[in-house]
């Protein structure tokens, strides 16, 4: 049985101030502030940020897989994986290695946006109810995701 | 109790109707869609029955080549827009619902009884222009800009241009450029067929020497014309009827949305006359660049899909026509999709005139129980977005800011 139980949860929502780009808002939320340093929040957050900018960055090379594709009539991407996908598989292994190094041991935990629609970053907020004071209650949780 | 897995797309509400085991997603009303099918493969099958042989000797063999390739990609790309998912928003799930109305109420204050609370309008600033983002009921989010409801399929989608009987699918930011794609090669191939068809009949006729008839029997020249006429050219005339009321529309659509692609705005905003330059609002997307918004419509990047239809969940009790078990006190699970995703939620809502009427007996009903699992949650934040004043009517200003 898990020591630790859900008290909360926090949504982090999307800075919309640059347009449509996936980006969240870097504001650190009051409900936080016992249980984990602003710069490591803030450090987390703009990381994520940096990732969705490169996946959705509009340039050379994505221009190059445009035409490419077009030119197959996409039909490549039934076997090439796209740029898109391989960066959201960098930030599923970022948020993961997060929530063991610095997340779980202060009981929280990150959902990974793209479970919640790409609309929020959702903060489990745990409360250590047992003695044993061990945070294991949510290592199970990050690595289940079945996509 | 019996617990299986199921693949997501099972429970996703909404009205789509899904193949494949989830791979594919259209829309719930298909029959306009298999009419574009029968159209155009019809349409095709004629021409290479009838016209290519003859073209191909008498002219070149390049040409059914050709039009066999492009066939093909009108095919893929016709069917990549009514198979993909066109970008649809999942529903927030209870605990991001109750978030989102605690933020609403600590922004909104105390309603005195019997008036009404505001609209639920969110301001955010994009690019120095003022947009609103609306709340959707039914999804229980704040709309991301540019998405929209779609009514047919029951979704919020993600720079939503319009609902397509045609291809039976929303047309929206991910399948977007496979719609615009669908018509340009559609065009190209409505006016390939019709050309050659075209020179079909005359060649036709000149080889049947209808020129020479002409001149040395002008009298009899109608009937044998007629009867030749219909031997062999009976699927011509199918044909490019076909291809004469396909352009006039194809084309068109076509013209239009290039033209909306290169001011970067969608069919929906265009409609609603969103940045149509009344009150100073100027499309806060655009590149002012024709160049920058083609590219980055037709050659940005490929969206991922953010329903997860065919990843597996469990499914805790037997199938039941009423509550799809939300007291299971789901918050806790960890190792799997916790919370079937519901239409009617058990998150606290506050009724007011823009409340869909199903919702508020759900709403009267779910007051009576326990609102919420967590009894401990700490205060709304202070820090919320801000939310307009009253107005009176929330569809049609985009910036008015009156109260600035």
């Amino acid at each position: 049985m898990h020591s630790a139980s859900l008290a909360n949860k926090v949504f982090i929502q999307r800075d919309y101030s640059e347009g449509t780009t996936c980006k969240f808002q870097t504001k650190f939320p009051s409900e936080l502030e016992s249980r984990i340093e602003r710069t490591l929040f803030e450090d987390t957050v703009k990381t994520l940020n940096n990732y969705y900018a490169e996946a959705e960055k509009i340039g050379g090379q994505s221009y190059l897989e445009g035409c490419l594709a077009c030119a197959t009539a996409y039909l490549i991407f039934l076997c090439m994986e796209t740029r898109y996908e391989k960066v959201l598989k960098k930030i599923a292994k970022y948020i993961q290695e997060q929530n063991e190094k610095i997340y779980a041991p202060r009981g929280l935990l990150i959902t990974d946006p793209i479970e919640r629609g790409m609309r929020v970053i959702e903060i489990s907020i745990y409360e250590d109810r047992g003695s044993s004071g061990s945070s294991s209650g949510s290592s199970s949780v990050s690595g289940s995701t079945a996509r | 109790m019996i617990t299986r897995k199921v693949r997501k797309w099972e429970k996703l509400p909404g009205k789509n109707t899904f193949c494949c085991d989830g791979r594919v997603m259209m829309a719930r009303q298909k029959g306009v869609f298999y009419l574009t099918l029968f159209l155009i493969i019809g349409t095709c099958s004629l021409f290479f029955a009838f016209e290519c042989p003859y073209l191909a000797v008498h002219l070149s063999p390049a040409i059914p080549v050709f039009a066999v390739l492009l066939f093909l990609f009108v095919m893929a790309m016709l069917l990549r827009t009514s198979f993909s998912d066109p970008g649809v928003l999942p529903r927030a799930l209870p605990e991001e619902a109750t978030f989102i109305e605690m933020e609403i109420e600590a922004a909104n204050g105390n309603v005195p009884a019997g008036q009404r609370p505001p609209p639920r309008i969110r301001n955010v600033q994009i690019n120095n222009q003022i947009v609103k983002l609306k709340y959707c009921y039914t999804c229980k989010i704040f709309r991301p800009p540019r998405a929209s409801h779609c009514s047919i399929c029951d979704n919020c989608v993600d720079r939503f241009d319009h609902h397509c009987p045609w291809v039976g699918n929303c047309v929206g930011k991910r399948n977007y450029r496979y719609f615009y794609l669908f018509t340009l090669s559609l065009s190209l191939l409505t006016i390939y067929i019709f050309t050659f068809d075209i020179v079909h009949v005359v060649m036709r006729s000149v080889d049947n020497g209808f020129l020479n008839t002409l001149k040395e029997t002008p009298g009899t020249y109608p009937l044998l014309f007629l009867s030749d006429f219909l031997e062999y050219l009976s699927f011509t005339v199918l044909e490019v009827l076909v291809c004469f009321f396909t352009l006039w529309s194809v084309v068109g659509l076509t013209g239009f949305h290039t033209y909306l692609i290169s001011l970067n705005q969608t069919t929906n905003e265009d409609i609603k006359g969103s940045w149509s330059g009344k009150n100073r609002v100027q499309n806060p997307y655009s590149h002012k660049n024709i160049v920058k918004n083609c590219c980055e419509v037709l050659c940005g990047p490929t969206y991922p899909s953010v329903l997860d239809r065919r990843g597996l969940m469990q499914e805790d009790s037997p199938v039941s026509a009423a509550s799809a078990a939300p007291s299971s006190s789901s918050s806790n699970s960890s190792s799997s999709n916790p919370v079937p995703q519901t239409t009617k939620t058990t998150a606290p809502l506050i009724p007011n005139e823009h409340t869909p009427d199903d919702a508020k007996p759900s709403i009267a009903a779910s007051a009576e129980k326990s609102p919420s699992p967590r009894e401990e949650h700490h205060p709304p934040a202070p820090k919320v977005p801000p939310l307009a004043s009253p107005e009176t009517d929330a569809e049609t200003s985009i910036a008015k800011d009156k109260t600035h």
